[in-house]
């Protein structure tokens, strides 16, 4: 990455291998509390991390803050060595090219078919048709879906359509994959086939960050864990499990 | 930018005209309105100008001279009055031709009887004008030579003339920008129902690291498409329009014909077609750019 990576942030050096780092941040949006406040992380190269919490506990708004979707109230964060507070806007296309990004709903192009959605996100960084061909088949095989290339959105089941969602995600080799709740709308069987692919995304390299309230597959990963309440991290652990409230 | 996402965005730019298509046609149909409305006020104004040019060349101002007038003074005030801007033309008509001239015209054979020139005194200049506004000044200036005994002109025609040009570039003026502004008006609400209709795809694509640029170009190319399409369908009818009105009033009216010289379809769309792609394509891109600007926040 750029010089930056290793630019000295208060008394605190970021070290090589650490892709994310938050200090002190603080979000609020114009009405109520603040959805995080004062919330410390550091993530390293190639980690699996759930986070979990209460609904409003400021999950998705972590995750739109390492999106630079949203700029942070106070505090410093830092991703791959980019300062999302002070990130020129027009270097954020750049940024955000490493990031492969889930959502629950899936955000799919309904009027094209399955390779073309992959495909879309090789056409907006510009890759060459030529590997367009070649990467588009891969990915999509390394999601087993290889035979429905050419299906509608609309002609998928829901973890067909998040496998597409992944694919695409995927295509562009992010350095970090982010996912809001990725098996938020799918069964226990899907559920699990995507995080299983999400899981072999990680030991090929990916750091990947995930977003759940899926109790039963957070405790069988035995991932770090990160569990939000009202806005700050109230645990962070390696092989964590979901705990309960109160 | 490369060569395959150059096409890309070219084809990008097609299909959203498919995607809205109520749209893209009520722009297109905007637009070729427009452009035919101009169209048709262009080749009908530039006929009325080919007619009032006709006409003005052939107006011209003639000076007659003292009795006793030498030939030689004569040429004198000629060169004088050639060396004026307003002045085209100057023919110099001498007794023997006016007298020459009447004789063919009037008399014929019967000319035979007169041994001497009875419009002796009918020598005189006959000045064409660059500009017949002009016309006033010259007169005045001519009739304050001493040798000069009478100046006949047609000043009501030359007025009318200048009076009419005047009037016909404000009129296509005051059009234009009528017509010109309801374009930018309709394409930009092409575009902005473009953009709500595809929200959801520009979101993705900008969380995909799209630029702003690749964002806006399909946009872009979109406006362009329609304007050229609504440049080249009002081109196609005017040039059908126009050739079959030109032979239908010379089969009908020849006499009209004689009087009204009309300009061939080349002549007229040596200039239309230019103009008429410029103009479908520049609101085609202003209306899309600014839009898309506006309503991105990219
Ligand atoms: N755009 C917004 N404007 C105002 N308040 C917001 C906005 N987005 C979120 N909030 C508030 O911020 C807090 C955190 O919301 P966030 O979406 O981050 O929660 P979450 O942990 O993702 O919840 P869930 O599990 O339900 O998705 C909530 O109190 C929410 O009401
Ligand atoms: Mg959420």
């Amino acid at each position: 990455m750029e010089k930056g990576y290793r630019r000295k942030r208060g008394t605190r050096q970021i070290p090589d291998d650490e892709v994310i780092t938050l200090e002190n941040v603080t979000k609020s949006y114009s009405t109520g509390a603040p959805a995080l406040n004062g919330v410390s992380l550091h993530i390293k190269k190639g980690e699996f991390v759930f986070i979990v919490g209460d609904s409003g506990s400021g999950k998705s708004t972590l995750i739109k803050l390492l999106l630079r979707e949203l700029v942070p109230t106070d505090g410093e964060i830092t991703v791959l060595g980019y300062n999302l507070r002070k990130i020129k806007h027009s270097k954020i296309p750049k940024f955000r090219r490493n990031l492969g990004i889930v959502f629950q709903d899936f955000r799919l192009l309904k009027d094209r078919n399955v390779y073309e959605n992959v495909a879309f996100a090789q056409r907006i960084v510009q890759t060459p048709t030529r590997e367009i061909k070649r990467n588009v088949p891969s990915i999509l095989a390394t999601v087993n879906l290889a035979g429905k290339y050419k299906n509608k959105i609309n002609q998928l089941s829901g973890g067909e359509q998040q496998r597409v969602a992944l694919a695409r995600a995927l295509v562009n080799k992010p350095t970090i994959l982010l996912a809001d709740e990725p098996t938020g709308n799918l069964d226990p069987n899907n559920s699990w086939e995507i995080m299983k692919l999400m899981e072999q995304i990680n030991e090929n390299g990916t750091t990947v960050i995930v977003v759940t309230h899926n109790r039963e597959i957070v405790n069988a990963m035995k991932k770090r864990v990160i569990t939000m309440k009202k806005g700050v991290i109230i645990e962070d652990e390696e092989e964590g499990m979901y705990i309960d409230e109160d | 930018m490369r060569i395959s996402s150059f096409f890309y965005t070219i084809g990008q730019g097609f299909k959203n005209l498919g995607r809205n298509k109520w749209y893209t046609l009520a722009s297109i149909a905007t637009i070729s309105a427009c452009l035919f409305l101009f169209g048709l006020f262009y080749s009908i104004i530039t006929n009325f100008e080919n007619v009032v040019k006709t006409a003005e060349e052939g107006v011209s101002v003639t000076v007659f001279f003292n009795e006793g007038t030498s030939e030689e003074q004569i040429l004198a005030v000629k060169s004088d009055l050639e060396q004026r801007a307003e002045v085209r033309e100057i023919v110099y008509v001498s007794a023997d031709d006016a007298w020459e001239d009447f004789k063919e015209e009037y008399l014929g054979e019967y000319a035979d009887g007169f041994t001497e020139n009875p419009l002796a005194d009918s020598a005189n200049l006959q000045i064409y004008l660059n500009d017949v506004s002009l016309q006033g000044a010259l007169v005045t200036y001519i009739e304050s030579i001493d040798v000069v005994r009478e100046v006949n002109r047609s000043e009501v025609t030359a007025n009318t003339l200048s009076g009419l040009n005047v009037l016909i570039a404000y009129i296509s003026a005051g059009i234009i920008i009528i017509l010109l502004l309801v374009s930018i008006f309709l394409i930009s609400n092409t575009v902005t129902m473009g953009i709500a209709v595809r929200k959801d795809e520009i979101n993705i694509m900008k969380y995909i690291g799209a630029t702003d640029f690749f964002v806006r170009a399909p946009f872009v190319v979109e406006g362009i498409i329609i304007g050229i399409i609504g440049s080249i369908i009002p081109l196609v009818i005017i040039y059908f329009v126009y050739t079959n009105a030109i032979a239908y009033v010379v089969s009908r009216f020849t006499m009209l014909s004689t009087l009204l010289n009309f300009l061939p379809v080349s002549i007229v769309y040596n200039k239309l077609v230019p103009i008429s792609l410029a103009i479908g394509i520049g609101i085609g891109f202003f209306g899309s750019f600014t839009t898309v600007r506006k309503h991105l926040h990219v």
